[in-house]
């Protein structure tokens, strides 16, 4: 049985802000669905009274005083930006 | 014989008696990477003009230290202000960083000299550094085998003399296996000993820097350098700062050593079996004790770990958009078409692979059948470690199942190079620390012995890892190169 199809492939490259050719569509799809086959090795372990370990250290909420400090510097920011224009990093027009 | 050959002591105290200065020691780095790295191809880059300019400064100085004035390498993943970091990825091809990570600023506070960048899987996602987007790393023992990765280009240019130490990264075993498999000693810190401000995130939950050196007593004293909480890393643990070095006193007497079946079982190799059924004949040789244990849930770790640092990187590597920094795809029609290019053109196959798998798993429908489940059995993992941690001081077995294989040999096989990490992924699930030390050959090629401990337990470990080195010579050998 297959766990992953091209169609499920394509849509979760969409939701990855992946584009994809055909190929590598096809590729992925197999290469996902022997991942996928694999990692359902886990289903063998009954988890149904198991807490979920999201991190290791016993730490909670950490707070600092809320005090100012100086950010990045714009002109040091901006001399990795792809394209920037009076100050502002420039994109291509996101309104239709 | 090279300078590099002598341990930290040793060279501070030949800078002591004036007989070597700090100009030579980098110098001696520099001839190295001319004489090999064409060969080796560690370094992504060099900072040769800075590198000479601090030298000189730190000579003037009089400063001292253990590390004072000693050549570094640094893994790309770890951003370094006025070096290209690129994370062996082409959508960072150009990338140069406007602040240091905390690891970089304290190396500096130590007097180390950043030489130079090393290469990596991109993104820090491979077990062969045969996933940079720029180049192969290849082994100094063989130059036809892989470094192993992700921190392959710290390993090998440590092993090949083009420098005494390097910093790596590891997730899954990124520090521990390319130590393993190019001789060297590579140490994991217990997750949050180490700040992660700085390193390019992977899978967040599990990345840590550690250091990678030629022998346990000089990595121990980097460790001492770089541990400590960072205001920046809200993960970094404020746990006190230990002396690691000064612990290594050579007794394991009474130690209780426990050696996990699961890690010499299907899969691993007999010569690998061997070298660590012999080290542990040296350390009961020294006074300490072993029995075979079970780490039960070991086999699920490999699935657990794909699982949960896909997801985690599915997630940290949204940011590479193509906007702020870093590749821009040309030609996109919107934002939505900019963003698919760039991440299209910029990523390599196994970052979209395991980016998709990571979007997959936490993806409505699916997040509790992978990415919970994942972590449920992580909790499972974990209770392994602290359960044989009730009644032993350390856990020892194989660093990986087998030596470096060859350039080529599985990188279109996916699972089968994830299932190199088999015996040190458990580790960063439970978040415990563990370190490679060489501990013999198989075909000429080197092998390594992990030890693992409690966590913040470092100091065990060191110990362990040194009583262990004292006793025996494979520390000693170096590649022919």
């Amino acid at each position: 049985m297959t766990r992953i199809s091209e169609e499920q492939v394509r849509h979760v490259a969409h939701l990855a802000r992946l584009a994809v050719t055909d190929e590598e569509v096809h590729k992925f799809t197999e290469q996902l669905d022997a991942i996928i086959t694999f990692a359902e090795q886990l289903n063998e372990l009954d988890t149904s009274n198991v807490k979920p370990t999201s991190h290791v250290l016993d730490m909670k909420n950490v707070l600092r005083e809320d005090k100012s400090a100086p950010g990045l510097d714009r002109e040091e920011v901006l001399k990795n930006a792809p394209d920037h224009q009076d100050g502002q990093i420039r994109v291509p027009s996101i309104i239709e | 014989m090279s300078l590099f050959d002598h341990k930290l002591s040793e060279i501070q105290s030949m800078l002591h008696k004036k007989e070597i200065t700090i100009p030579d020691l980098v110098d001696e780095s520099f001839k190295r990477i001319a004489a090999v790295d064409g060969d080796v191809k560690a370094f992504l880059a060099l900072d040769e003009e800075n590198a000479r300019k601090q030298a000189e400064e730190l000579q003037e100085s009089g400063k001292t230290g253990i590390l004072n004035g000693v050549p570094i390498g640094v893994k790309d993943n770890i951003v370094t202000k006025g070096i290209r970091t690129t994370a062996a990825s082409r959508i960072l091809h150009n990338f140069d960083p406007i602040y240091d990570a905390t690891v970089v600023n304290k190396l500096r506070e130590a007097g180390t000299i950043t030489v130079g960048k090393l290469n990596m899987d991109e993104f820090a996602m491979g077990s062969s550094t045969e996933n940079s987007s720029f180049q192969k790393t290849r082994n100094p023992w063989n130059l036809d085998h892989v470094p192993g990765g992700s921190s392959g280009g710290s390993a090998a240019s440590v092993a090949a003399g083009e420098v005494p130490f390097s910093l790596g990264s590891d997730t899954g075993g990124s520090i521990r296996q390319p130590a393993s498999f190019c001789g060297v000693v590579g140490m994991k810190p217990t997750y949050g000993r180490v700040s992660r401000f700085g390193l390019i995130a992977f899978a967040s939950s599990l990345d840590q820097i550690g250091p990678i050196t030629r022998n346990v007593e000089d990595n121990a004293h980097l460790l001492e350098a770089i541990v400590g909480v960072d205001p920046y890393d809200s993960t970094s643990a404020n746990v006190p700062g230990e002396t690691f070095a000064a612990n290594l006193t050579g007794d394991v007497k009474g130690l209780r050593i426990a050696v996990p079946k699961e890690y010499l079982g299907e899969g691993v190799s007999e010569e690998v079996k061997q070298s660590v059924l012999a080290a542990l004949k040296v350390l009961e040789g020294l006074g300490a004790t072993w029995e075979e244990v079970s780490l039960p849930h070991s086999k699920y770790g490999v699935a657990t770990y794909y699982l949960l640092a896909s997801s985690e990187a599915s997630s940290n590597l949204a940011r590479f958009d193509g906007i702020r920094y870093g590749y821009r795809a040309e030609n996109a029609e919107n934002l939505i078409d900019l963003y698919k290019k760039t991440r299209a053109e910029g990523f390599g196959d196994e970052v979209k692979r395991r980016i998709m798998l990571g979007t997959f798993a936490l993806s409505s429908g699916y997040y509790d059948a992978y990415y919970k489940k994942a972590q449920q059995v992580r909790t499972l993992i974990k209770k392994d470690f602290e359960d044989v941690f009730e009644s032993y001081d350390v856990i020892i077995g194989p660093t990986t199942p087998t030596p470096a294989f060859k350039i080529g040999e599985i990188i279109d096989d996916p699972l089968t190079m994830y299932a190199n990490d088999i015996l040190t992924i458990p580790v960063n699930l439970a978040g415990v620390p563990g370190i490679s030390v060489p501990c013999g050959f198989s075909g000429g090629m080197p092998l390594g012995l992990q030890i693992i401990g409690r966590h913040f337990d470092e100091k065990t470990v060191y110990r362990v890892a040194h009583a262990y080195e004292q006793a025996t010579d494979f520390h000693k050998e170096k590649p022919a190169l």
